[in-house]
């Protein structure tokens, strides 16, 4: 099964550039994870982004930033993985290389997920 | 908390059991002890983690402790003392927290090759591939194989004792059996992947499970691997085999064959990945082995946007080599649907009929079908209705056998 597993940033933490070791141990672990066959994709999202509203079938794109957003997604990765411990287990990796911080996990159902079809 | 506590140690135990199975068994040499050693670690991690909390890196410490168990073992059991010679140079660094993650993926790649050794019988390979690197236990294999638990709890016994007995390095083979042991587990990988390909009740999803199994093998392998052109086609084509899953069964559980599948149920991230492994495997270059050829079959389907769209010509014309590399009755059957397709029924009715001396092939519903396909397009109706009844007669499937029966006519 499927988890989308994203990171989340409500700008309290004043977070720096993440240093030099830190990018060594998680670029070791994405790549033990995709070779693993557990991460199928992963990448950092740039703040704010656009909004796209669809209202009366007309749609609106409009420019951030957004100054209600509360929370924001900042990064993510789609893991493929047998169970939501194993979910979890591999979240737990991640934190213990960044630190503190938070996000969440949450399944992805879609075409592919039932096996076998 | 004794649950979470016991659930975390099973998880990392299934995520890392073949690391730490491979990094014991690169002290030891010997892989049945190096299994008993770490599961012994994750017995302790078991009764400690729930005292003691759950470690930092639970991966790590189950690791170091049946690293060090492996040491003491040595150290106190004289079966092992004339061992001590020629791994006493290891003993030392093997006691240590610091694993070298360059060693520890030789040691995997040693134990996947030792698991699949031909000294043992093919089920036997496969349940301790899926023990020792896959991390299932002796219920979950019985189940997704539907066998008694006993069963396979004694093929993996036997299979540790043969190894031993057969005094079965610790190695990846060199030389000129390395082609051929490497095909063995390919082969085993594979065999698993179809085991579960060929579960055709939707709702058994534990031997759906066996494909991601192989699937996660397969890319480990690939991994290890990366200068093996086989490797990567065979991943190519479980990836995109894998990608048809929702679309190979109708809504009564009939099986859905390729050109009559809803191709928006195919999974495109699974496509796209077996692109990308084919695409490896043709930049090694050298002459396509028999996965990268059939993994070029299965790219080519995925490309057609529909099944009008199929290179039939190009499809065929894989499986003419494939014919020539790795030439089976099976592979004929084949490639009498993809050259009746690309160059008329005709052509493919002479391939056909060239393997019908073939008892096996010929007693398989597949044959009677295909063969009715072919002199339905020739306008040999009485002749092809008679296939379809025979092939009806062949087949396990109910849903099938009313699809087939229909055809002949409902006779």
């Amino acid at each position: 099964m499927r988890y989308l597993m994203m990171t989340t940033d409500d700008a309290s933490a004043a977070g720096g550039p993440p240093d030099e070791a830190m990018m060594a141990e998680m670029g070791a672990f994405i790549e033990e994870m995709t070779r693993a066959g557990v991460l199928l994709a992963t990448g950092g999202l740039e703040p704010g982004g656009k909004r796209i509203t669809s209202s009366g079938g007309k749609v609106t794109v409009t420019d951030g930033p957004f100054s209600e957003a509360k929370e924001q997604v900042v990064g993510f990765a789609l893991v493929e993985v047998r169970d939501e411990a194993e979910a979890i287990e591999v979240s737990r990796r991640f934190w213990a290389i960044v630190g503190d911080g938070r996000g969440t996990i949450q399944r992805v159902f879609g075409p592919g997920d039932d096996f076998p079809g | 908390m004794t649950s979470d506590a016991h659930r975390t140690a099973e998880t990392v135990w299934r995520l890392e059991s073949g690391r730490i199975i491979a990094g014991v068994a690169g002290v030891v040499r010997d892989v049945g002890l190096a299994e008993e050693l770490a599961q012994d670690a994750l017995v302790a991690a078991l009764e400690q983690w729930p005292e003691s909390g759950v470690p930092g890196n639970p991966g790590a410490w189950l690791m170091t402790v049946a690293r060090r168990r492996a040491v003491d073992r040595i150290r106190r059991d004289h079966r092992y003392a004339e061992r001590l010679a020629d791994i006493g140079h290891r003993m030392e660094t093997a006691a240590t927290a610091e694993v070298d993650p360059e060693r520890i993926e030789d040691d995997m790649l040693r134990l996947i090759f030792t698991a699949c050794h031909p000294v043992l019988p093919e089920p036997s390979r496969v349940a301790l591939t899926l023990r020792m690197l896959g991390g299932l236990t002796t219920t979950e294999i019985a189940r997704a194989f539907l066998i008694p638990e006993p069963t396979v709890a004694q093929r993996i016994v036997r299979a540790k004792k043969t190894l031993g007995d057969a005094g079965v390095p610790f190695e990846v083979p060199s030389g000129a059996d390395r082609a051929d042991r490497l095909s063995s587990v390919l082969a085993v990988l594979y065999l698993i992947f179809n085991e579960g390909y060929a579960a055709t009740s939707g709702d058994d999803w534990l031997r759906g499970d066996l494909c991601r199994e192989a699937l996660r093998l397969g890319r480990l392998l690939a991994g290890l691997m990366s200068r093996e052109a086989e490797v990567h086609g065979l991943v190519a084509l479980m990836e995109v085999q894998a990608s048809r899953a929702r679309a190979r069964t109708g809504p009564s559980g009939e099986p859905v064959p390729l050109p009559a599948q809803d191709r928006a149920l195919w999974d495109p991230l699974l496509v796209r990945r077996g692109f990308a492994a084919l695409l490896r495997a043709r930049e090694l270059g050298g002459p396509p082995g028999p996965y990268v050829l059939q993994a070029g079959i299965a790219a080519c389907h995925a490309r057609a946007a529909t099944a009008a769209d199929t290179d039939w010509p190009q499809i065929a014309a894989l499986y003419d080599v494939l014919a020539r590399v790795a030439p089976s009755p099976v592979v004929e059957l084949n490639r009498a649907v993809a050259v009746g397709m690309a160059h008329g029924p005709a052509a493919g009715l002479a391939v056909l009929d060239a393997v019908a001396g073939d008892a096996p092939v010929r007693d398989r519903h597949l044959f009677p079908s295909v063969r009715g396909d072919l002199l339905e397009r020739l306008g040999r109706d009485a002749e092809a209705r008679a296939e379809f009844r025979r092939a009806a007669e062949l087949t396990a499937n109910e849903a099938e056998r009313r699809a087939l029966l229909r055809r002949a006519g409902g006779a």
